[in-house]
């Protein structure tokens, strides 16, 4: 029995997706508190279907390691449409879907071209046991980017996301602050795309902080459970995905959901 | 929070020649204001009159033209002027876990409120939230308060930077005729019992009469302005409300 719990880290490749999913998961739990907090789920929906088109302009310049193509179109996606957002007349979510519709649009017809598509399906759902250890390095520098970035920054997030002018009357600096997020969403979400799949990382970003929400009281009860519970779906998630061979990321995501409605019913009880 | 029981009388605030224009539109234009500590001056007007507009102006919240002035009398020696906001409402929605702590603490301390509670900001926290009788609102959630404590809240908010003056938008919703009531009074003990400025954009009238020491009409700019009595009892008021207010 004892070796059950154990056995599926004796290959390497399951210990390389263990160590990917101890980085990622505490990461989206951390940055979903805010996002929910700042009702940007479908900014975030819509950076991770950006992902197409980065690869698609990343593969037709002839580049070998589209990465970083999917990373720099990432982050002039995010910032056009805060720039834009900031702006327009039109409301947010109408501008975010046009974007985000035309961008899988140019994405789905670049990488569908010639009948090819077949080669980058695998990105929709994403694959975790392919990562290599220099991947999991970009994710350690993300992730502690991320932490300072959390911790000098939170509160001032935090006090923009309250109340715009009490905020600047504070001397806040409200834009470079939204912009600054907004890129980091956009790193954290393409960095990890490829193991957790364009279709699912949304998930993932927001279930941990939308289950922490129903039963926290304050902001240290909510980081904390956000984290625990991706923590705890991303580690069991990738465990069950191995016995029961199913792909790891709709697995992790399935545990992530079962815990959002059992905090919904036990948060209810106090109503 | 240094407390003294009298105002100075002796620090002045002047806005010389405000003025907002967004894109085209004249928003505001040529404002003149010399507010005291001590004193509650009320600004009235019809909707679209610029009210909030002067407001966001004077926090440097929107691009605008004028200045102002934060003056020492007793020795003419010019400061830097803190400014105390409290904000009509806040954007937080339902189920959202920010603790009353976590809403102050968030604006006054960097240390940040997702990692530890500080004991002794939450101390100075729930010694501000006393003045307004509100210390047992410190770990509610935010979004469950009613209307009346929420202002409160954002009262020892604004207060917590020992501000010299205080800006406010008069509470529209949520606030019963006592929370009103309890409201000017609350904004009246301030006035009596630290040294600032209050300046009030006020909707009811029968509160401004009540309690401002003066009332600034302003439509675009500042068409009247005195003693409630003075303005009330003025052709201006009656060409903005329709009536006299005597």
């Amino acid at each position: 029995m004892s070796t059950f719990f154990t056995e599926w880290l004796q290959y390497g490749f399951m210990k390389n997706a263990l160590i990917a999913v101890l980085i990622i998961t505490p990461l989206f739990g951390i940055l979903g508190t805010m996002i929910v907090n700042k009702k940007m789920a479908f900014f975030s929906d819509s950076l991770g279907h950006s992902a197409l088109t980065g690869i698609a302009i990343g593969s037709v310049l002839g580049m070998k390691d589209t990465t970083l193509a999917m990373v720099l179109f990432a982050v002039v996606f995010a910032l056009l449409l805060s720039k834009l957002a900031e702006k327009a007349t039109t409301s947010r979510d109408t501008l975010i879907s046009v974007f985000s519709s035309a961008s899988i649009a140019i994405g789905l017809a670049i990488l569908s071209k010639g009948g090819n598509f077949s080669k980058y399906s695998g990105l929709l759902v994403g694959d975790i046991l392919s990562i290599t250890l220099q991947e999991i390095f970009y994710l350690v520098i993300i992730f502690v980017v991320t932490l300072i970035f959390w911790f000098v920054a939170f509160n001032k997030l935090c006090a923009e996301s309250i109340n715009v002018t009490l905020a600047k009357s504070k001397h806040i600096p409200v834009k470079l602050l939204e912009t600054m997020f907004s890129v980091l969403i956009a790193l954290i979400v393409m960095l990890s795309i490829k193991w957790i799949g364009i279709l699912l990382i949304n998930a993932l970003l927001i279930l941990p902080a939308a289950s922490a929400r129903n039963i926290s009281e304050n902001m240290r009860e909510y980081h904390l459970f956000s984290v625990i519970f991706s923590v705890f779906s991303g580690v069991l998630g990738l465990m069950i995905s191995y016995y029961t061979n199913v792909a790891t990321g709709p697995m992790i995501v399935l545990i992530a959901a079962v815990i959002y409605f059992a905090t919904y019913i036990y948060g209810r009880r106090f109503e | 929070m240094k407390k003294i029981i009298e105002p100075c009388g002796l620090h002045c605030i002047k806005v010389h020649h405000m003025g907002v224009t967004l894109g085209e539109q004249v928003i505001l234009e040529d404002v003149n204001m010399h507010i005291h500590c001590g004193t509650i001056t009320a600004i009235i007007g019809k909707n679209g009159a610029g009210k909030t507009t002067l407001i966001r102006a004077l926090l440097d919240d929107i691009p605008h033209e004028g200045q102002i002035d934060f003056r020492d009398t007793e020795n003419g020696e010019i400061k830097k002027l803190k400014i105390g906001y409290v904000p009509q409402k806040l954007n937080i929605e339902k189920g959202t876990p920010i603790s009353v702590y976590d809403l102050i603490a968030g604006y006054q301390s960097i240390s940040p409120v997702f990692w530890s509670k500080k004991r002794k900001l939450y101390e100075e926290i729930k010694e501000v939230l006393r003045v307004f009788d509100a210390e047992e609102l410190i770990d509610k959630q935010v979004c469950n308060l009613s209307g009346g404590q929420l202002q409160r809240v954002l009262l020892s908010m604004a207060l917590m930077d020992e501000p010299k003056l205080l800006l406010l938008d008069e509470p529209v919703s949520g606030i019963d005729q006592n929370g009103m009531e309890r409201f000017y009074r609350t904004i009246d003990y301030l006035k009596k019992n630290f040294d600032l400025a209050i300046v009030l954009i006020s909707h009811d009238l029968d509160y401004v009469r009540k309690y401002a020491d003066k009332v600034l009409l302003l439509d675009k700019t500042v068409i009247r302005e005195g003693t409630p009595k003075e303005v009330f009892s003025s052709d201006e008021f009656r060409s903005v409300f329709g009536v006299r207010g005597e």
